[in-house]
């Protein structure tokens, strides 16, 4: 019913404050990111130093917990906390590139297949479900199997199979957005297929794609931590978050700290983004939609 | 002098259905053999209800849809044998104007920049002449210069329907088709913009298409009207002898329908009998034969064609063969 | 007594950028009956005004202050339970998207036969023979078996008539019908309009009819009340409203539209735009756009004053 449509002069905002989903993601990531950034300046140690006569030092404020390491060290005597600190630069610097790749190739195609429909909506759509239909775990496995476990094929795998995720949501959204009055008078007024995708088409489309980037981030985090728990990721000595969960799992009763603070900086991380996420599709559809 | 526009058996089929909808696939006939022509600075209205196909027909018309069959002069060039080059040059001389002022801008745009892309893609303009031109398009139909920074949420539904308005007008167009331009407005903005389009045409010496279903101001607009039904025009005349002698029930349904806000001015109801007719199940003979009321046997098995009733009058009824009996009811 | 007296309403919304007064101090009353017709364009109040007495305002909207009563009931002083049994079974109402309006999982016997049975009980299979037997009253063909159909199965004039009969399958004393027609093709609109003057007379039924279109109150209304930001401006039986509009805006509304006497020429409109309903500006809220408004409009708000028998109007000027 149009009632609130006709009867309201302004989209009603009741709250002027800032969210407080907002402000806690956007701080915890300024916080995260910042220190990935500068890790090298704020870690206390040498992440791959082995001090092996300090192995398996609890946290500081436990008994036998020593100041110079605040988080305790690992197995090998590494600090903890200056290997979750260069971690998180890894994982964060993995993800990043990673969404952006599959963001690049899933919203291409995605407008491809929602803009001109037909052939290539189809072929792009079955791709698609081929895609989905096979594990990505597995899909990394073999890849990385293949081509051998590094950085950069970390980061090629992981773009390369979710891609998918960009090009449903876009395609979906180009389907109604093609409809619309306002492309239909952009062609009447001289716009050619390519300029109506690039000027009109995508500018609207863009909701979708930053939301789903932001969830896909999260998710990208979570996939590295998985293939370097599988040892499939980035090789030691480079300490990625997974790796330190994997290296954690066999101390797990004995040396809970090993395991438990990559895995607190995995939550934290994943939870900001997603809160921001959320948020961000909050504040971005209603303005847009309008 | 030729006309600006003429149409001859324009067609246009959808088909529906197939592999994963239910049924087999169906051919709806949106537009079946319809043929016209616009002379130049004059107003065509063309009225019906949902389903007659008025809409995809001034879609057609300016090659928005590509037709299934037919033919289509305009300035006397064939459109269906331009090259695409050529077609999209034409574009600049005919253009289009919509119903909803909330869809039809791109609310990502700033409203200068809507008004002013025609003008870039077709390199009419420098940077700096184009803004001068957008400043006097807007003043053209009525808007403050400013709002040209503004963003069409920001602005009302009838300061929307205006800049959608200036943008049609940005490439000195000869025609103009408006489909449905104030049937989302409130009655005292839909007043201000039917003035304003009378006014441009006066001043620019537009050629429109007016198309909507709201009869009353269809007949405001218009010099001539053609009325639709089922995708057919089934009468089609002057404006003032459509409506004191409509010669297609149909007509005369509308007529009578359409509420008038002057009870002295009520006709005699004739009130049809059944739904809208659906594109999908297209009646034999006369498509109107189900709701006619004044239906006999012939109207079932042969269909009417067009044929003059008067000057410049066609209306497609077994009826006018013997007109008393339409006349008189 | 008046089936329906609505005194002072007044509905307000509390949003980020303002308190909006979408309802500001109405007042009319309807008889046993007779047909209200509530006029205005967009924003005017007049949705809201029948939300309100149905008390189904959706927040953050309130009703601020007035009264509400149906057969000298007050229908602000009932509690959630009481006013859920006056919903549907004294008061009905019909929206204008049957499409939105109806449950789409459920065939459309089903609902009327629920209403049926909410408001009176009884037995399933009676309910549904009621059910069937509404569907035949509001004229559908073959009322048996579209008693079947899911909402999506049927054209809008059908939905619509299916609406009809799910709000008056309980006997409501009075119906709201809330731009019933605006989303129907004309032809069709012209059958409901015939149906819902038949029903209305055979029933006794009183009708609040909210819409903006001036031609569909000449059609079915007895007497009509005209709103403009969330006040009525004037209210009278429907052949005075015509023969004599007396308020500047009813002129206005009148003058702007195509009639055939004056077709090609151009309309006459009402200068500027509606109000902000977020103002406590004092004065006439027309004043801004009145062709007639002199200085004592802008300070003093006219109340509705009865200036020909029957005919109430809010504007000390316009009467000669």
């Amino acid at each position: 019913m149009s009632v609130t449509a006709t009867m309201l002069p302004v989209v009603a905002r009741p709250r002027r404050r800032v969210s407080f989903r907002a402000a806690f993601g956007l701080g915890a990531l300024l916080l995260i990111g910042g220190s990935a950034v500068l890790a090298p300046q704020l870690a206390p140690w040498d992440p791959a130093r082995q001090m092996l006569t300090k192995r398996l030092r609890p946290p500081m404020w436990q008994a036998h917990g020593l100041r110079e390491h605040p988080l305790g060290t690992d197995h090998l005597g590494r600090d903890i906390l200056s290997r979750i600190l260069h971690g998180g630069r890894i994982s964060l610097g993995v993800g990043l590139t990673a969404v952006t790749l599959s963001a690049l190739i899933g919203v291409t195609l995605g407008l491809l297949a929602g803009f001109f429909g037909g052939r290539a909506d189809a072929l792009i759509m079955r791709i698609v479900d081929v895609f989905l239909a096979i594990p990505y775990i597995l899909l990394a496995m073999g890849v990385v199997f293949a081509l051998g476990p590094s950085l950069l094929n970390v980061i090629l795998v992981m773009g390369a199979t979710r891609w998918v995720q960009f090009a449903r949501i876009v395609r979906a959204d180009v389907l109604s957005i093609r409809e619309r009055e306002f492309v239909a008078g952009a062609r009447a007024r001289g716009n050619r297929p390519l300029r109506l995708l690039l000027r009109h088409v995508l500018p609207n489309a863009l909701t979708p794609i930053i939301v789903v980037a932001t969830l896909e981030l999260a998710f990208m985090i979570i996939y590295e931590s998985a293939l370097s728990f599988l040892g499939l990721g980035v090789q030691p000595p480079t300490p990625t978050w997974g790796w330190m969960l994997a290296d954690g799992r066999n101390y797990v009763a004995t040396a809970w700290w090993l395991a438990t603070f990559p895995g607190l900086a995995i939550m934290l991380t994943v939870l900001a983004v997603n809160l921001l996420g959320d948020w961000l599709r909050d504040t971005l559809d209603p303005r847009l939609k309008v | 002098m030729a006309p600006l526009v003429e149409v001859q058996g324009l067609e246009k089929r959808f088909s529906v259905g197939g592999a994963w909808l239910r049924g087999r696939r169906r051919v709806i006939h949106a537009v079946d053999g319809v043929s016209f022509a616009i002379e130049p600075g004059e107003v065509l209205g063309l009225v019906g209800e949902s389903g007659c196909g008025k809409t995809t027909t001034g879609r057609l018309i300016l090659r928005l849809i590509e037709p299934s069959a037919g033919r289509i002069r305009f300035e006397g060039h064939d459109l269906m044998a331009l090259s695409p080059p050529r077609l999209w040059a034409t574009r600049q001389r005919m253009q289009i104007v919509f119903q909803d002022p909330f869809a039809s801008l791109n609310p990502r745009m700033r409203v200068g920049s809507i008004i002013a892309e025609p003008l870039a893609i077709y390199e009419r303009a420098g940077a700096t002449e184009r803004r001068r031109q957008v400043s006097e398009l807007l003043d053209v139909v009525g808007l403050d210069p400013a709002f040209a920074e503004r963003y069409p949420h920001e602005l009302s539904g009838g300061q929307r329907q205006r800049i959608g308005i200036a943008a049609a007008l940005a490439l000195r167009p000869s025609l103009i088709v408006a489909d449905e331009p104030v049937s989302a407005l409130d009655v005292s903005v839909q007043a201000q913009v039917l003035n304003l389009l009378m006014d441009l045409r006066r001043r620019f010496g537009l050629t429109y298409l007016f198309i909507s279903h709201d009869l009353h101001v269809v007949l405001h607009m218009s010099d001539r009207v053609a009325v639709m039904y089922l995708g057919e025009i089934v009468e089609i005349g002057p404006r003032d002898a459509l409506y004191r002698a409509p010669r297609h029930p149909y007509t005369q349904v509308l007529l009578s329908a359409a509420p008038v806000a002057d009870p002295k001015l009520r006709r005699e109801r004739i009130v049809p009998k059944g739904e809208v007719a659906s594109p999908l199940a297209v009646p034999s003979g006369c498509r109107f034969h189900p709701r006619c009321p004044l239906v006999f046997d012939r109207c079932r098995v042969e269909r009417p064609l067009l044929r003059t009733v008067g000057g410049g009058h066609e209306a497609a009824c077994h009826l006018n063969e013997a007109p008393a009996l339409l006349t008189g009811a | 007594m008046a089936l329906l007296s609505v005194e002072g309403l007044r509905t307000q919304f509390a949003t980020g950028a303002g308190t909006v007064r979408a309802v500001d101090g109405v007042s009319f009353a309807i008889e046993r009956g007779e047909v209200l017709g509530l006029v205005g364009e967009s924003g005017c109040g007049k949705s809201v005004t029948s939300l309100s007495i149905m008390r189904l305002v959706p927040p953050p909207g309130q009703i601020v202050a007035g009264r509400i009563r149906l057969e000298g009931e007050d229908l602000l002083d009932k509690d959630a339970e009481a006013m859920r049994r006056v919903r549907g079974a004294r008061i009905a109402m019909v929206f204008q998207e049957p499409m939105t309006s109806l449950n789409p999982v459920f065939t459309i016997g089903d609902q009327i036969a629920a209403a049926v049975l909410a408001h009176e009980g009884g037995r399933r299979r009676a309910a549904w023979d009621r059910a069937v037997e509404m569907l035949d009253q509001v004229q559908v063909p073959s009322p048996g078996e579209r008693a079947r159909d899911y909402p999506h199965q049927l054209s809008g004039g059908l939905r619509q008539r299916a609406m009809i009969a799910l709000a008056l399958a309980p006997g409501p004393q009075l119906l709201i019908a809330d731009e019933p027609t605006t989303a129907l093709d004309v032809t069709i609109q012209a059958q409901i309009l015939d149906l819902l003057r038949r029903l209305q007379a055979e029933r006794g039924m009183a009708v609040l009819l909210i819409t903006h279109d001036l031609g569909v109150v000449a059609e079915l209304c007895h007497r009509v009340a005209i709103i403009y930001a969330g006040r009525i401006v004037e209210m009278a039986p429907v052949a005075r409203i015509f023969e004599e509009p007396l308020h500047p805006y009813t002129r206005g509304l009148l003058r702007c539209l195509p009639h055939p006497s004056r077709f090609g020429q151009p309309l006459s409109s009402i200068e500027g735009a509606p109000p902000d309903l977020r103002g406590a500006d004092a004065g006439c809220p027309f004043a801004p756009r009145c062709p007639l408004a002199i200085e004592s409009c802008r300070r003093h708000e006219p109340a509705l004053a009865e200036r020909r028998p029957g005919h109430f109007v809010a504007c000390p000027v316009a009467v000669v």
